[in-house]
């Protein structure tokens, strides 16, 4: 996705133009003040925060108090490697499981192979709530309530259709002529996979990861209902630090920096990646 | 690429059977299939056989055996649910409401974003920043932050232009609610709608302007048509998950009248409070009718876009 150069119309006035600028420069700027806000607050008192004023300076202790947790409730550390490990683990085999199957949807498509991506993406469109009590009670009949593991295996299936539907998108942009070309020269597959297709898709895959991370790291409904407690995840730390007596909004927007952090940092890198991956390449 | 081409191929290389080497190419695709169907569908099974029954946990802490087959009537009784019906109500405003805004506003910006001026990319990156966030964040700080009546930034405004401050989450709650997720998926359809843009070939809109068209005239004639498969994908994509919203409503109004949807309701119903798994579940097997409606609908959007990739 390169940059175009101006549109520059003939009878089109050069104020127009640098209204138009300005005015992108308005609106980024407002959409993004209640980010800016937050973040500005978390270096308040509480005091301050409460107030929306500023009489006491800025520091860096709201973090180290939401780092601190009180014994007893989720801790930073153990919420942040749980997201951590059902994220990334999560993530890794649903690119497993996608890359296959988008292959076969896309590179050799299989007999009724649009059937197949309309049965991914409708299990889409099943309620959550659905579905979510009997989950519950053969999660607690098979011990999986409150670990890692009920989660990873609920996350693939949230991000497996995106995924495959996504990847098959980028498959389609690898050239017939490569295959065929591989394939009379009697290229084993794996070469196929590794020399042909692989660098083609490189970006699709890493973009189609990126919103599975995404995805997985700020699901709530799941972890709340099924992984209270210590073996929750980010969300459910950052409104533990919600409470019904004192000022906390310093302290709660030093915790939602923090829980958001990481997916913004990888966002703004990749989001070039992105505005490709979510047109999915499907419309050319 | 058509089906009979990626056959002639295949039959080059490999003079196995037919019926063989359609296995074959099936084989990649169960993995994710199977384990689709195993996750998704099985617990909907169980579901329709819960909604045929009185199950109830009235102690709140053992998840009982279903006691009773009631046969419909758990179905018979969401007829006379006013506060389904008005949950149903408000699933379709809110969805409705989050997804045209989140579009309109999301075109308005891509455009903007689409020419370039000193600072794009960074205005770029401030604006996609929202659709980043965990849901459960965005929505606390529009309540603590921007919402809250004592405190609240937009308050601050408020009063400053001399008005009586609002409060806007209790009187309300619908708007709050749309306000965010319009905040949070106006960047998701910007970043697709610019895909759109950018993919225009440039060359017919030189034309144009070289005929003299008026800009809106380029808009209306070339720009908006081209786009249309977006706006499509989209809308589509957009209502998948805002009609499942979940985290906003629980964070900012924990439900209550107008802010309550469907899967809200759901939830409220058994594990949220309620308890009555069998006559959630009716209620969850009804809301699954009504959205294999609007998803053949969607579908069939989703349908014409691939018919138009293979054409292309």
């Amino acid at each position: 996705m390169g940059l175009r150069g101006t549109r520059l119309a003939v009878g089109e006035h050069r104020v127009v133009v640098a209204g138009l600028g300005a005015l992108a420069w308005v609106v980024g700027l407002l959409w993004f003040f209640p980010v800016a806000w937050t973040v500005f607050t978390s270096f308040k008192t509480e005091q301050d925060a409460a107030a929306q004023t500023l009489h006491e300076g800025l520091s860096l202790d709201r973090y180290s108090d939401v780092a601190h947790s009180t014994p007893g409730t989720l801790s930073l550390q153990s919420a942040f490697t749980n997201s951590l490990v059902v994220v990334v683990v999560s993530t890794a085999i649903v690119l497993l499981l996608a890359f296959p199957a988008a292959y076969a949807l896309a590179i050799r498509p299989v007999p009724k192979w649009r059937d197949v991506l309309f049965f991914f993406i409708s299990t889409k469109f099943l309620p959550i709530v659905a579905s979510i009590f009997p989950i519950y009670v053969y999660a607690q009949k098979w011990d999986l309530l409150g670990t890692r593991t009920i989660l990873i295996v609920l996350y693939i299936a949230i991000n497996l259709p995106l995924a495959t539907w996504m990847l098959r998108s980028f498959f389609r942009e690898v050239p017939r002529e490569l295959i065929e070309a591989a394939e009379i020269d009697g290229t084993k597959l794996i070469n196929q996979l590794r020399s042909v297709i692989l660098p083609i898709v490189a970006p699709g895959i890493a973009a189609t990861a990126l919103l599975c991370v995404i995805f997985a790291w700020n699901e709530y409904f799941y972890a709340l209902q099924l992984n209270f407690a210590d073996g929750s995840t980010m969300p459910q730390w950052v409104t533990s630090n919600v409470s019904t007596r004192g000022n906390f909004l310093a302290k709660l927007s030093a915790a939602s920096t923090i829980a958001c952090l990481p997916v913004v940092l990888a966002g703004w890198a990749a989001q070039k990646r992105m505005i490709r991956g979510l047109s999915m390449g499907a419309i050319k | 690429m058509t089906a009979t081409a990626a056959d002639a191929t295949l039959a080059k290389g490999k003079p196995a059977g037919l019926q063989g080497s359609a296995w074959r190419r099936r084989l990649p695709l169960l993995p994710a299939l199977l384990y689709m169907v195993a996750i998704t569908q099985l617990p909907f099974l169980v579901s329709i056989y819960y909604s045929f029954t009185n199950l109830k946990d009235k102690t709140q802490s053992i998840i009982p055996e279903p006691t009773e087959f009631v046969g419909f009537e758990n179905y018979r009784q969401i007829v006379s649910d006013p506060f389904f019906r008005q949950a149903m109500w408000t699933s379709v405003k809110m969805t409705v409401l989050a997804v045209v805004l989140s579009l309109l506003f999301g075109t308005l910006f891509a455009i903007l974003l689409d020419r370039r001026f000193p600072g794009q990319g960074f205005v770029r990156t401030l604006l996609i920043t929202p659709f980043l966030l965990m849901p459960v964040v965005a929505a606390l700080i529009w309540k603590q932050q921007m919402f809250s009546s004592l405190f609240g930034v937009l308050n601050k405004v408020v009063e400053f232009l001399g008005f009586e401050s609002v409060a806007f989450i209790s009187d309300h709650p619908l708007g709050s609610i749309v306000t965010v997720l319009v905040w949070q998926w106006t960047p998701f359809m910007m970043l697709i709608i610019l895909a759109g843009l950018q993919s225009q070939p440039a060359d017919i809109l030189e034309a144009a302007n070289v005929d003299g068209a008026s800009g809106v005239g380029i808009f209306r004639q070339l720009t908006l048509p081209h786009l249309r498969p977006y706006l499509e994908l989209g809308a589509l994509l957009g209502s998948i998950y805002i009609v499942q919203t979940f985290d906003a409503i629980n964070v900012m109004t924990g439900g209550g009248p107008g802010s309550t949807n469907v899967p809200y309701y759901v939830y409220q119903e058994s594990i949220g409070g309620g308890f009555r798994y069998g006559a959630a579940s009716a209620y969850a097997i009804v809301v699954v009718v009504f959205s294999i409606v609007i998803a053949t609908f969607a579908l069939r959007v989703l349908s014409s876009l691939l018919r138009d990739e293979e054409r292309a």
